[in-house]
């Protein structure tokens, strides 16, 4: 007697950077999977970036069946990612099926037809090739054409049903009229597909958002919710996996130096190698002179550092750098400390984070600094912005790097950012820059508000700043109120010696 | 020499096929265009000529001369539709 035998479905990965991560290994292979999006929503590049990493990472052959786009456009447009289909071709590795209707000579339909001349291309396409993949761009094409709706539907499910036999694993696209609504215009899901995949390009304060969503995935697992991605030139679809990446907190026990002295004993002795720390303060508090300090103390100890810099030109920064007594350029031409200069307006959240992504990458570094979150906050939207967070912490963490980003306080006088509301509790530390007034003077104070897994000092000290850098003195003990923005005296009202 | 050439593109033998088969012939028979010669491609057997012609459907007729070409799918069960659709026409009623 036979019995039903549970069994895992096996997937294929992608190589789509992120996405075989949120389908918790890819697609399922000898299934089919619906690809569907609204016009200009990236169906194509998913469609051959699928087949391109067979190739690439697999080495095994896959089949481009073009129901829209002439074959020619195909190769030209992904040739902008460094897809060379027409070397692949050459190799057997790539094989088109041009099922693109020719403007000249359409078809008229009497009477009842069937798809098998379509079906015996692909099939003699895939036994020619040894192909185990299949992209099939995009359906709506082909219900454009005919107006056999159902005929098509029935037709597409014998397709797929032959496909799926012979072990190959099928991608359809398929348009969509509005990023919410019906999976697709002419109902294909049903009857083609086993997955279903949403890609959608939404407007978002003034500017584009991708996301793409698992809709189904049947019989397997996956992450569900819309996870935003990215189009680079270099790997073409990035999906950010935000809640595949678990924000884990500081593991390991090796302390760095944060650049200061007084600072690292202040965290009982120096952050984590593998911790992020937030830096608050108002305009002129010294944020960037610790960033500076923090770079130059890694430096020093034969660290490898990168400054992403969204507020002050390099010119300027190295300029400030001089005048603390450090020398930013030579550290440049040595080659262990990189400064990017990044306008905020310039790209999407998704796109500095890829591209931030990449930078740290190549270079390798033991430390990196961002200058300041605040800068890209007012660029994005909260949920952008967060995601951005979450994403580049988990992203250093899970490389060991050590992290220092900034924040601007609104106020001169005490504390809390929008920055910070978001990202707090993201963040394993936070040092907190604040002026105090007191004595009919400005002074500075620093704080050590938090520091997971560490004890450290809790005290409000002061510090002052001049050309050799950070000074950081005794604690206040005089003065209440620093942070919450109203200082005041205490009874004795007998001046801190500092 | 024929001047109108055309190519019945089928999937196997089929009862579909054979009904496109009698029905294009029929509408051959008397032609004001001449005779025509009808090739039948099994797109099984020969799907490089599926390629070529980039044909997706089944029944398929593709009316190679004279150009422009002319196609149209299905088992061409209206005459006057498919004669239409080659752009052909039968002889004046004698």
């Amino acid at each position: 007697m036979s019995r039903m035998v549970p069994q895992g479905i096996v997937k294929r990965r992608t190589g789509i950077p992120g996405f075989d991560l949120i389908s918790e290994g890819g697609l399922p292979a000898a299934r089919a999977t619906l690809i569907a999006g609204t016009a200009g929503s990236a169906k194509t590049i998913f469609a051959a970036q699928f087949l391109v990493s067979g190739i690439v990472n697999d080495d095994e052959a896959g089949v481009f069946v073009s129901f829209e786009d002439r074959v020619e456009d195909i190769r030209a447009n992904m040739l902008s990612f460094g897809w060379d289909i027409a070397a692949w071709e050459k190799r057997k590795k790539w094989v088109f099926v041009d099922a693109a209707p020719d403007p000249e000579e359409p078809t008229a339909v009497v009477g009842g037809f069937d798809l098998s001349a379509l079906l015996a291309r692909i099939e003699r396409a895939v036994k020619q090739s040894g192909a185990t993949r299949v992209s099939l761009d995009s359906l709506n094409a082909l219900f454009v054409q005919f107006a056999e709706h159902p005929l098509l539907r029935a037709e597409l499910f014998r397709i797929t049903t032959t496909l799926k036999r012979l072990g190959v694993t099928v991608l359809f696209t398929a348009e969509r009229l509005d990023d919410y609504g019906e999976v697709t215009r002419h109902g294909v899901e049903e009857f083609v597909a086993d997955n279903v995949v949403i890609l959608r390009n939404l407007l978002q304060n003034e500017r584009r958002r991708r996301t793409i969503e698992i809709l189904k995935l049947r019989g397997a697992s996956h992450e569900r919710g819309e996870y935003p991605f990215t189009i680079t030139s270099r790997d073409g679809i990035v999906v950010i996996p935000l809640s595949g990446i678990e924000l884990t907190q500081s593991s390991s026990t090796k302390r760095v130096t944060s650049g200061i002295k007084r600072l690292d004993e202040m965290c009982g002795g120096g952050f984590f190698r593998d911790s992020i720390t937030l830096v608050s303060g108002a305009t002129g508090t010294g944020k960037t002179l610790l960033v500076t300090q923090f770079m130059a103390g890694g430096f020093k100890a034969g660290e490898r550092c990168v400054l992403f810099a969204f507020e002050e030109s390099k010119d300027q920064l190295f300029r400030n750098a001089a005048a603390w007594g450090y020398d930013f350029a030579t550290m440049e031409t040595d080659g262990r400390l990189l400064v990017v200069n990044r306008y905020p307006h310039a790209m999407a959240m998704e796109d500095h984070l890829v591209q931030m992504q990449q930078v740290i990458a190549d270079f390798k570094p033991n430390r990196v600094a961002v200058d300041s979150l605040s800068a890209l906050e007012r660029v994005s939207s909260i949920r952008s912005f967060r995601e951005f967070v979450i994403a580049l912490t988990s992203y250093l963490k899970k490389h060991e790097m050590v992290g220092l980003f900034t924040s601007t306080t609104p106020n001169l006088l005490g504390g809390g950012s929008v920055t910070e509301k978001h990202i707090s509790t993201l963040t394993d530390s936070i040092i907190l820059l604040r002026y105090v007034e007191a004595y009919g003077d400005m002074l500075r104070s620093i704080n050590v508000l938090k520091m997971r897994g560490s004890v450290h000092d809790g005290s409000l000290r002061q510090y002052s700043i001049d050309g050799r850098g950070m000074h950081i003195g005794e604690p206040f003990r005089h003065v209440q109120g620093i942070l919450s923005g109203e200082p005041h005296l205490d009874d004795d009202g007998s001046r801190d010696d500092v | 020499m024929h001047e109108l050439r055309l190519k019945l593109f089928i999937a196997g033998d089929s009862p579909r096929a054979r009904d496109a088969a009698a029905n294009l012939a029929r509408a051959c028979e008397r032609l004001a265009d001449g005779p025509a010669l009808i090739e039948t491609v099994d797109i099984l057997m020969d799907p490089d000529a599926a390629d070529e012609f980039r044909v997706l459907t089944t029944p398929t007729v593709v009316r190679v001369s004279p150009t422009p070409r002319r196609r149209v799918t299905g088992d061409l069960r209206d005459i006057t539709q498919v004669l239409a659709a080659l752009d052909l026409h039968l002889l004046s009623p004698p």
